[in-house]
């Protein structure tokens, strides 16, 4: 695994300044914890070694099974052919590996996901990249609704259009939509980023803790508790690096996207614990 | 969960018997009790009925139970007669399921109404275009027992069922057909909420219902609006709002097919548009059946209503 710096990139961007309010805590892991990045089992693999999979007459268990004995045997990079739009096609990988697949998923593809890059020529269906942890999942075409829910970390990219619900109890991680997304989007989020290029529907960010949504095109409303921001220079910094690196770009400027955060008005933000209250009462 | 397709060609006819069959099957997962299709054949001056005198499980109900069968069968040939009804050919699909090929100048709704008044009697569909066959078991099992391999037609219909809110048998099966309306059919995944007021509502208005299946509703809400003054597409717009609840639901007509999506967009459907094709279903594994090379889909967002001609 790749040595870790004790600085952070992304302390400099003040990507770590999102102040949790009521009972949580932030907590990030700390550099010289390396062994805890690391899966007792993950496998050593080499992104020059390649191989292809036809998944066209396999079942989905058959290919996800290939997908790891490729692996076991250091294969870094591998190109899946034919997905058909098949459900739970590469989930769960837990280590390094670049995975191509040629075509579209069904549902839940790339689902808890921790370090693997992806890309996909076609579209995915519902709950994409569910509970991923860290890597890059970039989808080429469309996707379909709860794309990344409760995602913790990474990059998830959609060049086209997503359904509703995108983000929906997103903990960390950047969600780029190219296109316009559906109604619901960020419901709940905790934590992490949304950046949705086109239009946004109804109830963008409805009783969000806590993240922040930026939104190149119309919103059609804002949901409860979700309120506009000011956009600041790191931010815009880190929006043009973000998007750079996936060959896309804000239609009329970083600048000219709208910021959506938590107004943190509801009543999760009391910091009375249950006993406290029946004390104070 | 269950499972929801449709498809519709544009200025031709084609196999949509074995077409939707490969679609419901890529489903089955998501419902294997029953399976259902509405396939619109090309249509002529004659209707074409589907009836049943029987559920499949009344088979294990006694030893008399072929006899009632029987009577019961009599006695729609009877009061047809009565009616003046030509029957032209009969088809005995099943024991309990028939399909006959009528010519009838009167009134359509009488006519029915005398049908089923016969006890165990339930006019599955009737219309010029519209053929609804539904039974217990996957698409394969129907379609085997249906012969629909092979059915020419424009655009279908079809349901996988995993019964949730209503028993495990035909009548509660989907695609429902829109009595009394020839030609018109329902499919839907989710559930209403606001079933029993508006079917109160519809019954006093004099509205029929063969099940508790909150999925018949939107085919005698649909019905009923349209015999109101409503277009399709405007009873459809209409429908998104009044009922409550989470639905997918699709609609064929004799010569369209209509897709709603309810406000909260919480059931799936993606879908495939091209000049002389559009194939929709609960998921793109199915559309994916009739198509084994790339294609481009999407999803409908929430609240949306389509309506394609054939």
């Amino acid at each position: 695994m790749a040595k870790l710096n004790t600085e952070h990139d992304s302390h400099k961007l003040g990507m770590h300044t999102e102040q949790l309010s009521g009972r949580t805590q932030q907590v990030f892991f700390s550099p010289s914890a390396e062994d805890n990045f690391v899966y007792h089992d993950s496998i050593e693999v080499d992104f020059k070694k390649t191989a292809e999979i036809d998944a066209g007459p396999l079942d989905i268990s058959d290919v996800n099974i290939k997908i790891r004995d490729l692996m076991k045997r250091g294969v870094g990079t591998i190109t899946v052919k034919n997905p058909s739009a098949k459900h739970s096609l590469g989930v769960g990988i837990l280590n390094r590996l670049n995975l191509n697949f040629e075509g579209s998923l069904g549902y839940f593809g790339c689902g808890l996901c921790d370090g693997p890059n992806v890309r996909i020529s076609g579209r995915v269906g519902w709950s994409c990249a569910e509970n991923m942890m860290s890597g890059t999942i970039v989808i080429e075409k469309n996707a379909g609704s709860t794309f990344g829910a409760a995602m913790r970390g990474g990059d998830l990219v959609c060049k086209g259009d997503v359904g509703s619900r995108t983000g929906i109890d997103q903990k960390g991680g950047t969600i780029i939509v190219g296109g316009n997304a559906g109604a619901f989007n960020g419901f709940m989020m905790q934590r992490g980023r949304i950046i949705i290029l086109g239009n946004a529907g109804k109830n963008l960010g409805d009783s969000m803790y806590d993240g922040t949504i930026f939104v190149g095109g119309k919103i059609e409303d804002l949901g409860v508790d979700a309120v506009e921001g000011e956009i600041t220079p790191t931010e815009e910094k880190w929006l043009e690096n973000k998007l750079e690196l996936y060959g896309m770009s804000a239609p009329n400027g970083v600048k000219n996207l709208t910021k959506i955060v938590a107004g943190k008005q509801l009543w999760n933000y009391d910091n009375l614990e249950p006993s406290e209250k029946k004390l104070v009462l | 969960m269950c499972g929801i397709a449709g498809l519709i060609h544009r200025g031709k006819s084609a196999d949509i018997g074995s077409q939707m069959t490969s679609m419901l099957q890529a489903l089955k997962h998501r419902g294997p009790d029953s399976t259902g299709y509405a396939l619109y054949g090309d249509g002529g001056k004659d209707y074409i009925m589907r009836f049943k005198v029987a559920e499949q499980e009344d088979l294990a109900s006694g030893f008399d139970i072929h006899d009632t069968i029987k009577e019961r069968k009599d006695t729609v040939d009877a009061r047809l007669k009565e009616m003046k009804v030509k029957v032209k050919d009969e088809e005995q699909v099943t024991e309990y399921a028939h399909r006959y090929t009528l010519s009838f100048d009167g009134d359509l709704k009488r006519m029915i109404d005398f049908i089923e008044d016969i006890e165990g009697v339930e006019i599955l569909s009737i219309g010029h275009a519209l053929e609804l066959i539904k039974d217990l078991g996957d698409a394969a099992v129907v379609c085997e027992q249906y012969s629909l391999n092979g059915f020419k037609g424009t655009h279908a219909i079809g349901h996988t069922r995993m019964a949730t809110e209503s028993d495990v048998d035909i009548r509660s099966a989907h695609p429902y057909w829109a009595y009394p309306f020839n030609d018109v059919s329902v499919v839907h995944n989710g559930q209403l909420t606001n079933y029993w007021t508006n079917r109160r509502d519809l019954e006093r208005r004099g509205h029929r219902f063969m099940s508790d299946c909150d999925s018949e509703l939107i085919a005698v809400y649909i019905a009923h609006r349209i015999d109101e003054g409503d277009d399709l597409e405007d009873a459809m717009r209409r429908s998104v709002n009044e009922l409550d609840g989470v639905f997918t639901y699709l609609v064929a007509t004799a010569d369209s097919l209509g897709m709603a999506k309810d406000v909260m967009a919480a059931k799936p459907m993606v879908l495939y548009e091209s000049d002389d094709l559009i194939a929709l279903a609960s998921e793109e594994v199915a559309i994916r059946s009739i198509f084994p090379h790339e294609i481009d889909t999407f999803d409908p967002y929430e609240g949306e209503v389509r309506v394609w001609q054939s």
